[in-house]
């Protein structure tokens, strides 16, 4: 099967929020950008190692969809979260202090870009695996169905993931079970360096998901209001109690998948089409074109997203690494 | 006569000559073709051998691996390449209970000839799930052969003999050793059934392999400026172990520590160790030691990573304490 690489034309279309949401969305968006772009720089500097995969041009399908999640619900991610793990209310500082692999990071330094944790915020990882969150999430909405809580696990992941022994088994098991797990994919059309349609017999991901008998959404990723609003239906229909629904996202990933990646597998011109439908300068547009926006605003909430990228650097600059004698702590639990 | 290439080149040469040497042989594995292999090995063998046996593969590593052994059963020869000994657990069920329990359940009739290629190690912060140093539980099944190839040599010439094994033969290639450098002479001649002694000595017997083998080659130089003149032995061969040369080494020295990435509880260590015990017991003028990877998932920070992992000065000391 054949699978289109150009982007859409850019979103349009009215926004149906009030200027405040409107703009809490876009302004997460950008502090994820802000935040992005200086770890990319810190990296060069070393003052960040291993491995680091950015977010920037995807940022769209986190903001939206978890804001519309409530803060008792599980969130499992992949190593490419920290979006998500900001949006979802962790502290920058902690996050990019665990990347300096500093004391005052969220894992003391233990985890690194990949491995964002939060307890707070019921974050369950960043799990560095291909596919390794999903049966997690499996049993995390398992838990919450035999404890009668309410509460729904959102489980994201790549296209990549899709071709798992783990995937599958994961869908089948959350629909067999009827659990509350809302299946997320994150289809960036690449995982590493290999094209969707290169790894995939099937490249409509939603046929997959809807045989295993659950409801499959599929919706432009880069648009943060369609993202928004389809990640709230699927929300509702997963908290009415009849088990999982898969929304695929349908997103691209600006910069290399990791900082080790000479992209010779994708052109130049598929990714600078791409880039003309960046979800925050589309989404801009149009809350400007409604009147929702001023140029102001934009770089108000700019300012304040870099500055809070300058304090978070401060504190990781400023953490302190842990004594070499605590090397053997957190193996168990006592 | 001798040239100077790098592991990555010694390996990538190996490889083409495989491919180019029999057309039974394929390469299959993530990313091994249009992104050019995840560590650059496969460079250029998409455009010279094509689709057909430079097999990109989906992230499906229990499906290709399995695969893989299939092809082999069928009558080919696949490299299959794992990208790296983290991943190769989500294929661990084809490769231990398929590949190396082929030939003996079938009384014989099915041999398995395929080479599995991984990368292992930690060094590099990649922290906990990308830093395991796993060679060891792949040494205890039988069924299945074990390289650990650690010098320019070895990357450029343990290849061949493993494809002409019958066998399955896993490969494991340490990720602080692609950029290493050194000279292959042209006459250059490779088993895939000994331990070598990199480094003659009198004192002490240092036995190691894989990432561990440069660590310990530079603790023998800190050693022999205070006096201790220390062998070095690479293994090379995890599985089966090369017992009379580790022995050879021991017996003479009188002393030995075994350097291993592995955690230290279970580890090829306690094994080299336990064939000591039982061969060369009475030769011994003190206790085996050992260096191991300290009992904790790799941390990320540098500086955990790093006491966490052998390092030439826990060699230095770990041979002090036998003499003192
Ligand atoms: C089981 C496993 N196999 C291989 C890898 C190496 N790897 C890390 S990310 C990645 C690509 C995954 O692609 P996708 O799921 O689409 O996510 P994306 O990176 O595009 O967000 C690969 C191959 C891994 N981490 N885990
Ligand atoms: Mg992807």
């Amino acid at each position: 099967m054949t699978v289109d690489h150009r982007a859409a034309p850019p979103p349009t279309g009215p926004v149906p929020w009030d200027k405040k949401f409107a703009l809490r969305l876009l302004a997460d968006m950008v502090r994820i950008r802000r935040m992005e772009e200086k770890s990319a720089e810190l990296y060069g500097a070393g003052k960040i190692r291993g491995f680091l995969h950015l977010y920037i041009g995807e940022e769209a399908t986190a903001v939206g969809a978890l804001h519309a999640l409530s803060a008792e619900d599980n969130i499992v991610a992949t190593y490419r979260e920290h979006g998500h793990a900001l949006v979802r209310g962790m502290d920058m500082g902690a996050i990019m202090a665990e990347m300096y692999g500093k004391r005052e990071g969220c894992a003391h330094g233990r985890g690194g870009s990949m491995h964002l944790f939060d307890k707070a915020t019921r974050l369950f990882g960043g799990n560095a695996i291909v596919g390794g969150g999903l049966p997690l999430a499996v049993g995390l909405g398992l838990a919450a169905k035999m404890q009668n809580e309410n509460r729904l696990t959102a489980c994201f992941f790549g296209d990549g993931a899709v071709a798992e022994g783990a995937f599958h088994e994961s869908l089948n098991l959350a629909a067999l079970w009827k659990l509350p797990v809302l299946f997320c994919c994150e289809n960036n059309l690449y995982g590493m360096g290999t094209a969707l349609e290169r790894s995939e017999s099937q490249t409509d991901l939603c046929v997959k998901a809807a045989s295993y008998n659950m409801p499959a959404l599929k919706v432009d990723g880069m648009d943060i209001v369609a993202v928004h609003e389809i990640t709230k239906q699927a929300v509702q229909r997963v908290r009415a109690g009849d088990g999982p629904v898969f929304v695929e996202y349908q997103t691209y990933r600006f910069r290399a998948h990791s900082m080790f990646d000479a992209e010779l597998y994708r052109q130049k011109a598929e990714v600078e089409e791409w880039k003309t439908r960046g979800p925050i300068h589309t989404f801009s547009a149009r809350l400007k074109a409604e009147g929702k926006l001023t140029e102001e605003d934009f770089l108000a909430l700019d300012a304040a997203a870099n500055a809070e990228v300058d304090a978070a650097v401060a504190f990781a600059e400023a953490g302190t690494w842990e004594p070499v004698e605590d090397l053997l702590k957190d193996v168990h639990t006592s | 006569m001798s040239r100077r290439l790098n592991y990555r080149e010694a390996m990538r040469e190996a490889m083409h000559e495989a491919l180019v040497a029999d057309p039974r042989v394929f390469l299959m594995g993530e990313d091994v073709g249009m992104y050019g292999g995840t560590y650059a090995f496969s460079k250029g063998f998409l455009d010279e051998f094509g689709p057909e046996r430079i097999r990109d593969t989906p992230l499906s590593e229990l499906g290709f691996v399995g695969a893989a052994i299939g092809a082999a059963l069928g009558g080919m020869r696949p490299i299959v390449e794992v990208m790296t000994v983290n991943f190769s657990l989500l294929a661990l069920d084809q490769i231990v209970n398929s590949a190396a329990l082929y030939r003996h359940m079938s009384g014989g009739q099915f041999s398995v000839p395929l080479v599995i290629r991984m990368t292992t190690g930690a060094g590099r912060q990649l922290a906990a799930q990308h830093s395991h140093s796993l060679e060891g539980w792949y040494a205890h099944i039988p069924g299945i052969k074990v390289l650990a190839p650690a010098t320019i040599e070895d990357a450029r010439g343990m290849l061949a003999p493993a494809l002409a094994d019958p066998d399955p033969v896993v490969i494991f290639e340490h990720a602080g050793l692609f950029n290493m450098e050194g000279d292959l002479a042209d006459d250059w001649t490779v088993d895939i059934r000994s331990a070598t002694v990199r480094r003659e000595g009198k004192d002490v017997a240092i036995i190691t392999h894989g990432g561990s083998l440069p660590k310990a080659l530079a603790a023998a130089e800190q050693l022999a400026a205070t006096g201790i003149d220390a062998e070095v032995l690479d293994l090379r061969v995890l599985r089966p172990l090369d017992t009379a040369t580790i022995m050879a080494s021991v017996s003479k020295c009188r002393h030995a520590v075994v350097v291993d990435e592995g955690w230290r509880t279970g580890s090829l260590a306690a094994e080299v160790m336990a064939r000591i015990m039982e061969n060369v017991f009475y030769e011994l003028d003190a206790p085996v030691a050992r260096v191991c990877s300290e009992e904790v998932p790799i941390p990320y920070a540098k500086h955990l990573e790093e006491a966490a992992l052998p390092q030439p000065e826990k060699i230095v000391a770990a041979v002090r304490g036998l003499f003192s």
